[in-house]
């Protein structure tokens, strides 16, 4: 009751022409929200339709008319598996390496005395703005035998100087005395980064490791150019293939009849693999968001 | 004798603070010079005929043939026009939304709400490239919502002319709730005292902006711009790849999937690279340009 009374006043202070401005913006943002969620919404039921349906008259909410046929079918498939198990391990591979690359380099970068600091700072930032392209990365990977492995995917990206520059902004905002404690003790560099530096860093390292899970998780391009054996590919790549390419794994839809209802099962299959793909991050994302703030940081990425 | 000491001074830092080199920075330095450096030097096969068998060094030295070959190419001024097209209508019509987002949210007093809302308005962000395309494909196909619900057959994805607007409307979908977020982290930072006393003093809803909000925001807005300008020829090849038909070609091909095409698929490495050189060096002209010109209408502030 307190609470909207408050919201009440807060609104009862605009004058009138500008109670109608705010509302035009609420109705604004309030579309801009729909637009998000229908299309969702959209590819939710349709995923419980039956193809039939589906093709002739669109979603319905009769319930006699919904199936988890294509669920059934994509849970069972083995090469969603082995998709979701690859990416995964590469996610967390790469999540685990770059953020402990990053946390490290940018903790001598933060220092003021740090002697070298501007020349390595340079080496850095040069990569930001220029950098060898497509086919000279393409041919070293491959001159350093990475071809169809794992780490061609996860090592090249691995550091970011980007993220650097935020977690460097994040630990000049930690107050000196926290280290000169440390120092007046004696311990070195390393028992100082983790007993002292570390625990008071769980904001960006957090934020750090959703946007490089996130970033691995649904990137395919690499994935595409450096992994040829099938059982390596992950996830984004088996829905490369059934939802842009329109190939689904033959398992899929091979006891099907005719080529029309294999057709028709193919599409709906894309329904119930974007729902069963996407569900982990999205369910997993509301949980960071307390840390959002602390990556917005690159505002102070200046100087 | 003073340069002497000052070497001496340094030698003697490094000896006591040789982890901060070896395990802090090491790491991303090694990183840095094998996936950044090494490749910068492989531009070199820009200006040979490159051939895998002959090798990096015993291959026939060509010159800027192949800058020729591509500039004179009239299918390239098209890539490069698609390219140029894609990335300035993306950000005249995608820059300004987050923007406008992130000053409506500023205007919802329930904390609860809001907070509702960002967790939509976030939501696609976490949604990959491939699923997002798999779903602008499933909404737009001839059989699909948009045209069952307009009672038309319109194959949207074999339009050129309807490329571009599926690409820029579904990218604003996708990132601008996300790009919110860093305006709305600086407008929490906006002076409470001063938004209630612009309030007190009658102002109404735009002059309160242009006095408390804008100024809370401007910086990150013109970081934003310098970058987002600055990276025009760096679009993305992950999107215009997954939205790419047979029939689109004539709007999506792009300098990036070209050079992929060119490169990896039809192993005409020297002349991709060739290429890929030239779009990064428009792009770092572009980035400085933009900088200086930034720098000049904002009082000496660039990046």
């Amino acid at each position: 009751m307190e609470a909207k009374k408050k919201k009440k006043s807060a609104f009862s202070r605009y004058s009138a022409g500008d109670k109608a401005f705010l509302l035009v913006g609420y109705v604004i943002l309030a579309l801009f929200v729909l637009a998000i969620i229908i299309p969702m919404v959209y590819i939710v039921v349709a995923s419980f339709m039956d193809p039939i349906t589906l093709q002739n008259t669109g979603i319905t909410f009769d319930l006699d008319k919904w199936t988890l046929t294509a669920y059934e079918r994509v849970i069972s498939n083995a090469q969603i598996w082995v998709g979701f198990k690859n990416a995964v391990i590469y996610s967390l591979v790469f999540t685990f390496l770059s953020v402990a690359i990053t946390m490290l380099c940018a903790y001598p970068m933060s220092l003021e005395d740090f002697k070298g600091r501007k020349i390595f700072n340079v080496i850095f930032m040069i990569t930001m703005f220029f950098g060898g392209g497509l086919i000279p990365t393409y041919l070293l990977i491959s001159n350093l035998g990475l071809l169809d492995s794992m780490w061609a995917v996860v090592l090249p990206g691995a550091f970011s100087v980007w993220n650097m520059i935020i977690a460097r902004t994040y630990y000049r905002g930690i107050p000196g005395e926290l280290r000169e404690a440390a120092e007046v003790d004696g311990a070195n560099e390393l028992t100082l980064f983790f007993r002292i530096l570390l625990p008071v860093c769980t904001p960006v390292i957090a934020v750090l490791c959703l946007w490089q899970f996130v970033g691995m998780w649904n990137s395919y391009f690499d994935a595409m150019i450096y992994l040829n054996t099938a059982s390596k590919q992950p996830l984004q790549l088996v829905l490369r293939a059934i939802l842009i390419q329109n190939q689904p794994d033959a398992g899929m839809i091979a006891d099907m009849q005719s080529t029309a209802e294999r057709a028709r099962l193919a599409e709906l299959l894309k329904y119930s693999t974007i729902i069963i793909s996407s569900l982990p991050l999205l369910v997993m994302y509301p949980f960071f968001q307390k840390y959002f703030d602390a990556g917005i940081m690159v505002g102070s990425v200046k100087g | 004798m003073k340069k002497e000491g000052k070497m001496h001074n340094t030698l003697t830092y490094v000896m006591h603070h040789w982890r901060l080199y070896v395990f802090f920075l090491g790491p991303a330095l090694l990183l840095t010079i094998i996936f950044r450096y090494l490749p910068m030097g492989g531009i070199l096969i820009a200006f040979e005929k490159y051939s895998p068998f002959k090798g990096f060094f015993g291959s026939e030295w060509v010159g800027l043939e192949y800058f020729k070959q591509f500039l004179s190419s009239p299918d390239f001024i098209s890539y490069l026009v698609n390219t140029l097209k894609l990335s300035v209508f993306g950000l005249l019509w995608g820059f300004p939304v987050p923007i406008i987002l992130a000053l409506l949210l500023n205007r919802i007093e329930s904390s609860k709400i809001k907070q509702k809302i960002q967790l939509v308005l976030y939501m696609p962000n976490f949604i990959s490239v491939i699923v997002l395309c798999g779903m602008v494909r499933i909404l737009l196909s001839v059989t699909g919502p948009v045209n069952m619900m307009f009672n038309t057959t319109i194959n949207f994805l074999t339009l050129p002319e309807a490329f571009r607007p599926i690409y820029i409307i579904s990218g604003i979908w996708q990132g601008a709730g996300w790009a919110s977020i860093m305006y709305t982290a600086s407008l929490a930072n906006a002076s409470q005292e001063l938004k209630e006393a612009a309030q007190i003093d009658g102002a109404n809803i735009f002059q309160q902006i242009k006095a408390v909000e804008w100024p809370a925001i401007k910086d990150m807005v013109v970081i934003q711009f310098i970058l987002q300008a600055g990276n025009i020829m760096s679009i993305g090849f992950e999107k215009a790849y997954a939205l790419q038909t047979d029939l689109n070609l004539g709007a999506s091909e792009i300098i990036a999937t070209y050079v992929y095409k060119k490169g990896l698929l039809d192993g005409n490495y020297s002349y991709s690279t060739a290429v890929g050189l030239f779009n990064t060096v428009i792009n770092l002209i572009l980035l400085i340009t933009v900088n200086k010109v930034v720098e000049k209408m904002n009082d000496g502030q660039g990046l």
